[in-house]
């Protein structure tokens, strides 16, 4: 699934099946969808028939209708291949996917409410209704989509994620969804179905990467509309142009005609939006990201604020010790060495990391085999502490209040220093951990929420684009705060219950912005249905993968930046390749225009600023230009535009520049080339 | 070209820049429904007009509503013209005697006033009553420009509000724009204009004795009156026939810069209104610098044009350096005629004070091309200001999207609606226009009207359809269009392509005022600063150049390539 290799358009695999459903999208019942390259089509159909005149009544003209006809068609093949290119990699993928979907059998528990009756009879997955209760045992594939209501197995999820470490599915809890197609590696569950067959994940992502569901987008429709009034437009001047130039004294032929208005109507955008949208979702996909909707994925692009959970997005999600604070009289490395011991049979997150900070910072060893005589007193919740008596050394760490009254003191009777270590902690945010020996006080370990490396930046570049960051906590304000400052978000909300976030969301739209969260629990789901664009994780509950309208397979949260991205790059390369098909129609005109009259106004060859060879070459250059320029641009339509986060305005400068003035001057060399090649190779 | 031509060029856009945050905010607080100086005196009257009509001012109109009051109102005021147009001979103020007109003439002079347009298939002074002129033409010429700044308020509500269906109520509109903007501005340019010799009576014409001793007929009437509403309003229908060109109607070099200040005032200001009520003000200033921009491109372009003057003329022993000076007054000179001519056509006015049809080709092209653009360099009253929104919104989209976010102008998002009614408000005007000239190029009837062929014309017939469908009226000359076939199409033209686009422009302001407001980041495309007025400008001239760049190149390039040939036509 998680192939990120560039598959080459040029590649056979690609390449020629590709070209077998172009053929196939020439059927106009399927090509009126798009009005522009319907419209070519049409035409190129007009311009056949009078090749067959022509060539019927062996009129001068034959070689000159004929290869517009034929460039005519080469165009609307143009565009049919490069949507069909731009499925054909995700079909790949779907084939793989259905593969490993065939066959599945179901073993469905008979008797459902008994909980110690394991029996059960094998029926196709197929015929799973929607409430079943099904056992799932070691090397069985999960035949459908549910919730696990009994049992812990360890579950391989590769088939949809890609990943082949194996995760946890446990009833209750965030970790209860299940998936069709994937395997238990160990152990048993029973899973109540809660989706339909044919309807399942897994049914849902080869229906997106096949396309077969693909409906425009909302801008899709609204550009599509744009350049339908475009075409309409074109017609009309090349129609009316028919009387102008009769008055004029030129009888233009229909060929003519058909080829000035197949290249003024705005063809290269035409034949390229549908595979720009369906590249922009596969580029997602190939992301691991799978959207419910290309709605969805327009909507990303215009997200204005992001709401991101604290815990694993931007800090590591566990406390982890940053310095050692000693008394006075005591030496750091003592403190160190002390707080040391007291942790090594402490496995916890916090202990590992105190034991690595000791390591690293004072360059302290690990004894490999403890002495005899050695106790380690573990964690419970009513000492709230922790410790280790090693060779007559009683070491004791925890919360400050528990390990001041293990060593007989209170917070007015300790140590200035220390209480000033602790204060100092508890404003910064982080956590103060006491370490005593026997009746001393040592000092204090600062631990702290760390943030993730890189994670500051990321929220520099999305403010860049113009996006607030808001980070989601249920610690206190002291502590959200601290770690905000520190990771750079724009606002946070601390002690956030489900209602909040509900309400931030609520609050946020009703003033005008779109929201992005990503969420995994159960009780993210109504935050995730509010939100516009709502990023699921795959491995949280059913609920949470519902209510969002995307599912990260990878269950990473700051994939949101990415996602926000491909939406960007989508609408991004529909308008620079809108703005460079309009600025097109320039050159074309200064290219026929002239060729047109030249026989009644000869003069208006000065209009022929790119000295074309004859009016006739210079039609069927822009005619040729006009479709090749399909075909030399299909990559950057499945690539997408470039997206830098620098500001609306300098981006629109950039691609103004490149996309609008280039437009305007690129034909103007395409189509002299052209022309040169043509008369070179005797076309005309 | 000359020094002196530029600063007079730039004298006079001086003086209109200066007027519009003034007379901008003061609409502003008139359409927001404050207290202005001038409520004290005109609040009563304002009031006293509601209760005849039983208008409640406090009761909107949603799209559907506000249109179907445009509608009904202008359809009232056909009626009523064209009814006093057919029966003048039997209504008084007639000193001189004028028959009714002919039913072909009154259509096409009422659609023609009732559009704003004021193309004048008569000659005024000739066929005319007073009456028709004072209750008839001069009564359109307010409430005409009246409604086109209704229509433009109502879609400017569009972006002030969100998340309600209320534009506004039109009847009010209506009556503020006539009270408070037109009739004052009025009364004061048309006792300038007295104070400069222009005439004000009622009289009949009278015959004098010239100094070689030979009898002339002189028309008088109404002239400074009708004359101030016809700039202000941007109407262009003048008095006489040969419109601002007339010593009375625009005698001296002042009274042609009050003309061209009065012309602009209004359409440049209501731009300002627009940001200040959007709040925004950057906004009103980015798009009036498109209008500025544009206005002297298209000036310097004819002023170059014409300066440059025609090779022919020249080679026969005429002086090169005044340029090509046929068909212009000596008292404004080759700069006053550019700037008149180009405001006069990038602002549907349609009044002239020089013959465009004697213009160079490409001094001809200039305003032919200006109209074709649709009106927006700042456009008539009103259908100016929402002409030039609808060219933002499509710029908007397309520009929009280069940036990664889905098309929003000032908080709205522009979608598949607007983009429905964009994209038919922008087709009128090339199916219109290049569907009459090209039906009246090929038939007999269309071509007898001609009076030179060749690509002149052409650009004769080209003109009239543009000049008609964008509710410009200024006249080229040289064709013959009182004929039923022109004054019919030429009419329908103008009904066309004031209502057909006026409509969907409702439809746009009642689906934008329906959403929600989005907020701006730095993430959005900013449309407050000199790159949008740069694309604002391109995507107006390409789209324009696009529609138009065949007929004209079979009209005047090909007749600029011919005189540089040596031959004219």
């Amino acid at each position: 699934m998680s192939t990120q290799a560039k598959i080459s358009i040029l590649s056979p695999a690609i390449f020629l099946p590709a070209l077998r459903d172009a053929v196939i999208k020439l059927d106009p019942r399927q090509l009126i969808r798009n009005p522009v390259i319907f419209v070519t089509e049409v035409v190129a159909v007009l311009v056949t028939v009078i090749f067959v005149q022509d060539a019927f009544s062996a009129a001068a003209e034959m070689r000159f209708s004929g290869q517009i006809a034929l460039w005519l068609w080469f165009t609307v093949l143009f565009a049919t291949f490069a949507e069909a290119v731009a499925e054909g990699r995700g079909k790949a993928q779907a084939e793989s996917l259905k593969r490993g979907k065939s066959d599945l059998v179901a073993k469905k528990l008979r008797f459902p409410s008994d909980a110690n009756n394991r029996a059960f009879e094998s029926i196709p997955a197929t015929s799973l209704k929607i409430g079943d209760i099904i056992l799932v045992e070691v090397n069985d594939l999960m035949p459908g989509d549910g919730e696990v209501i009994e049992g812990v197995a360890s579950v391989n999820e590769s088939a949809i994620t890609g990943e082949s470490a194996p995760v946890i599915r446990e009833a209750g809890g965030d970790r209860s969804a299940v998936t069709g197609g994937t395997q238990v590696i160990s152990d048993w569950l029973k899973v109540r179905i809660t989706t339909k067959p044919g309807e399942t994940f897994v049914d849902r992502m080869i229906a997106l990467i096949e396309g077969a569901k693909r409906q425009k987008t909302p801008n899709e429709i609204a550009l599509s509309i744009l350049l339908s009034g475009l075409t309409l437009v074109f017609l009309i001047a090349v129609v009316t142009l028919y009387g102008l130039a009769a008055y004029s004294g030129t009888d233009l032929s229909v060929a003519v005609l058909a080829a000035l208005l197949v290249t003024l109507i705005p063809t290269t955008i035409g034949g390229l939006l549908s595979a720009i949208g369906i590249a922009g979702m596969d580029r997602l996909i190939r992301f691991n990201v799978i959207a419910t909707s290309g709605r969805a994925v327009e909507a990303a692009g215009d997200v204005d604020t992001l709401l991101l959970d604290k815990t694993g997005t931007i800090t590591f999600g566990n406390r982890m010790a940053s310095e050692f604070l000693p008394v006075a009289g005591v030496t750091e490395k003592y403190l160190a060495e002390a707080v040391l011991l007291a942790s090594l049979s402490d496995e916890t997150a916090e202990g590992r990391s105190i034991v690595a900070l000791a390591k690293s910072d004072f360059s302290l060893s690990v004894p490999k085999i403890l002495p005899n005589g050695t106790t380690s007193i573990a964690f419970s919740a009513q000492t709230r502490i922790s410790g280790i008596d090693i060779e007559g050394r009683r070491i004791r760490k925890g919360a400050v209040d528990a390990v001041l009254k293990f060593v007989g003191l209170d917070k007015t009777t300790a140590a200035a220093d220390f209480n000033k270590a602790v204060d100092a902690i508890a404003r910064s945010g982080g956590t103060p951990l006491a370490v005593a020996e026997a009746d001393r006080l040592l000092g204090v370990v600062h631990l702290k929420d760390v943030v993730k490396p890189g994670i500051k930046e990321r929220f520099a570049a999305l403010r860049a684009m113009g996006i607030r960051t808001v980070m989601v906590t249920g610690d206190n304000p002291v502590t959200a705060a601290a770690i905000a400052s520190e990771a750079g978000v724009d606002d946070f909300i601390a002690e956030a219950t489900p209602e909040q976030k509900l309400d931030y969301i609520r609050k946020e739209q009703v003033g005008g912005r779109l929201i992005a969260m990503c969420g995994d629990g159960t009780n993210d789901a109504p935050a995730l249905a509010q939100a516009d664009v709502g990023v699921a994780m795959q491995s949280g509950t059913q609920a949470a993968r519902e209510a969002g309208n995307m599912v990260d397979l990878d269950s990473s949260p700051t994939k949101l930046i990415e996602i926000v991205e491909i939406g960007k790059q989508i609408l991004m390369t529909r308008g620079s390749l809108t703005t460079f098909s309009i600025a097109n129609d320039v050159a074309k005109y200064f290219a026929i225009i002239p060729a047109l009259f030249l026989v009644t106004y000869p003069e208006l060859g000065a209009l022929n600023i790119m000295g074309l060879a004859s009016p006739q070459s210079a039609i069927l250059s822009a005619v040729i230009f006009n479709a090749l320029i399909i075909v030399a641009l299909i990559p950057l339509a499945l690539r997408g535009v470039k997206y830098r986060p620098v500001g609306a305005a300098a981006l629109l400068s950039r691609n103004l520049l490149v996309y609008g003035l280039g437009g305007l001057i690129a034909p103007f060399i395409g189509i002299k080339l052209v022309d040169m090649a043509v008369t070179a190779l005797g076309l005309i | 070209m000359s020094l002196s031509g530029w600063l007079q060029i730039g004298f006079v856009l001086i003086v209109v820049l200066l007027l519009v945050k003034p007379l901008g905010l003061y609409m502003a607080r008139v359409f927001t429904g404050e207290r202005t100086f001038l409520s004290p005196v005109l609040g009563p009257v304002e009031r006293g007009f509601y209760a005849l009509a039983g208008v409640r001012t406090d009761k909107e109109q949603g799209w559907l509503g506000y249109t179907m009051g445009v509608l009904a109102f202008s359809l009232a005021g056909f009626v009523v013209l064209y009814s006093m147009l057919r029966l003048q001979n039997f209504l008084p103020l007639n000193p001189q005697g004028f028959a009714g007109l002919s039913p072909d003439l009154a259509f096409n002079t009422a659609a023609s006033f009732v559009t704003n347009t004021n193309w004048q298939s008569y000659g005024g002074e000739t066929t005319m009553s007073h009456l028709s002129q004072m209750l008839g033409l001069t009564v359109q010429n307010f409430v005409s420009a009246a409604t086109g700044i209704a229509v433009a308020i109502a879609l400017t509500r569009a972006f002030v509000r969100s998340g309600v269906n209320e534009l506004g109520n039109f009847w009010v509109d209506l009556t503020r724009a006539t009270l408070y903007v037109l009739l004052p501005l009025a009364i004061v340019v048309a006792l300038a204009f007295v104070a400069m010799g222009l005439p004000q009576n009622l009289d009949a014409n009278f015959v004098a004795t010239t100094i070689e001793g030979v009898q002339q007929t002189i028309a008088t009437g109404p002239v400074a009156s009708q004359e101030a509403i016809k700039q202000l309003g941007t109407n262009g229908g003048g008095f006489f026939n040969v419109n601002a060109a007339h010593p009375f109607e625009n005698p001296t070099a002042f009274s042609n810069y009050l003309n061209i200040i009065a012309m602009l005032a209004i359409s440049a200001a209501l731009v300002y209104t627009f940001g200040q009520m959007v709040g925004n003000r950057r906004q009103g200033w980015a798009l009036i610098s498109v209008t500025v921009i544009m206005l002297v491109i298209g000036t310097g372009a004819i002023y170059w044009a014409e300066s440059f003057g025609n090779p022919l003329l020249t080679a026969v022993g005429v002086d090169p350096s005044m340029g090509n000076f046929e068909g212009k007054e000596v008292r404004f000179g080759q700069a006053m005629s550019a700037l008149y001519s180009a405001v006069t056509t990038g602002l549907s006015n349609g009044g002239v004070n020089a013959m465009h049809g004697s213009l160079t080709p490409l001094g001809g092209l200039v305003p032919m091309f200006l109209m074709q653009l649709g009106e927006v360099l700042p456009g008539g009253v009103g259908s100016g200001l929402y002409a030039l929104l609808v060219f933002a919104i499509l710029a908007v989209f397309v520009a929009g999207l280069m940036v990664g976010r889905t098309p929003e102008f000032l908080g709205k998002k522009v979608e598949a609606r607007e983009m429905k009614f964009a994209m038919l408000a922008v087709l009128i005007l090339p199916l219109v226009i290049l569907g009459f000239t090209a039906i009246s190029v090929v038939a007999d009837f269309g071509t007898s009207s001609i009076l030179t062929p060749g690509p002149h014309g052409l650009s004769e017939i080209l003109y009239a359809y543009t000049s008609a469908a964008a509710n410009n009226g200024s006249a080229f000359g040289g064709l013959t269009a009182n004929t039923p076939w022109y004054n019919t199409t030429l009419g329908i033209a103008m009904l066309l392509g004031r209502f057909a686009y006026l409509v969907p422009v409702l439809a746009i302001a009642g689906s934008l005022v329906a959403k929600p407001r989005a907020a701006a980041s730095s993430g959005t495309f900013p449309t407050d600063k000199p790159l949008f007025v740069g694309l604002l400008i391109g995507v107006i001239i390409i789209l324009g150049g696009l529609q138009f760049f065949p007929a004209l190149a079979l009209g005047p390039i090909v007749e600029h390539f011919v005189m540089l040939a040596g031959q004219s036509f």
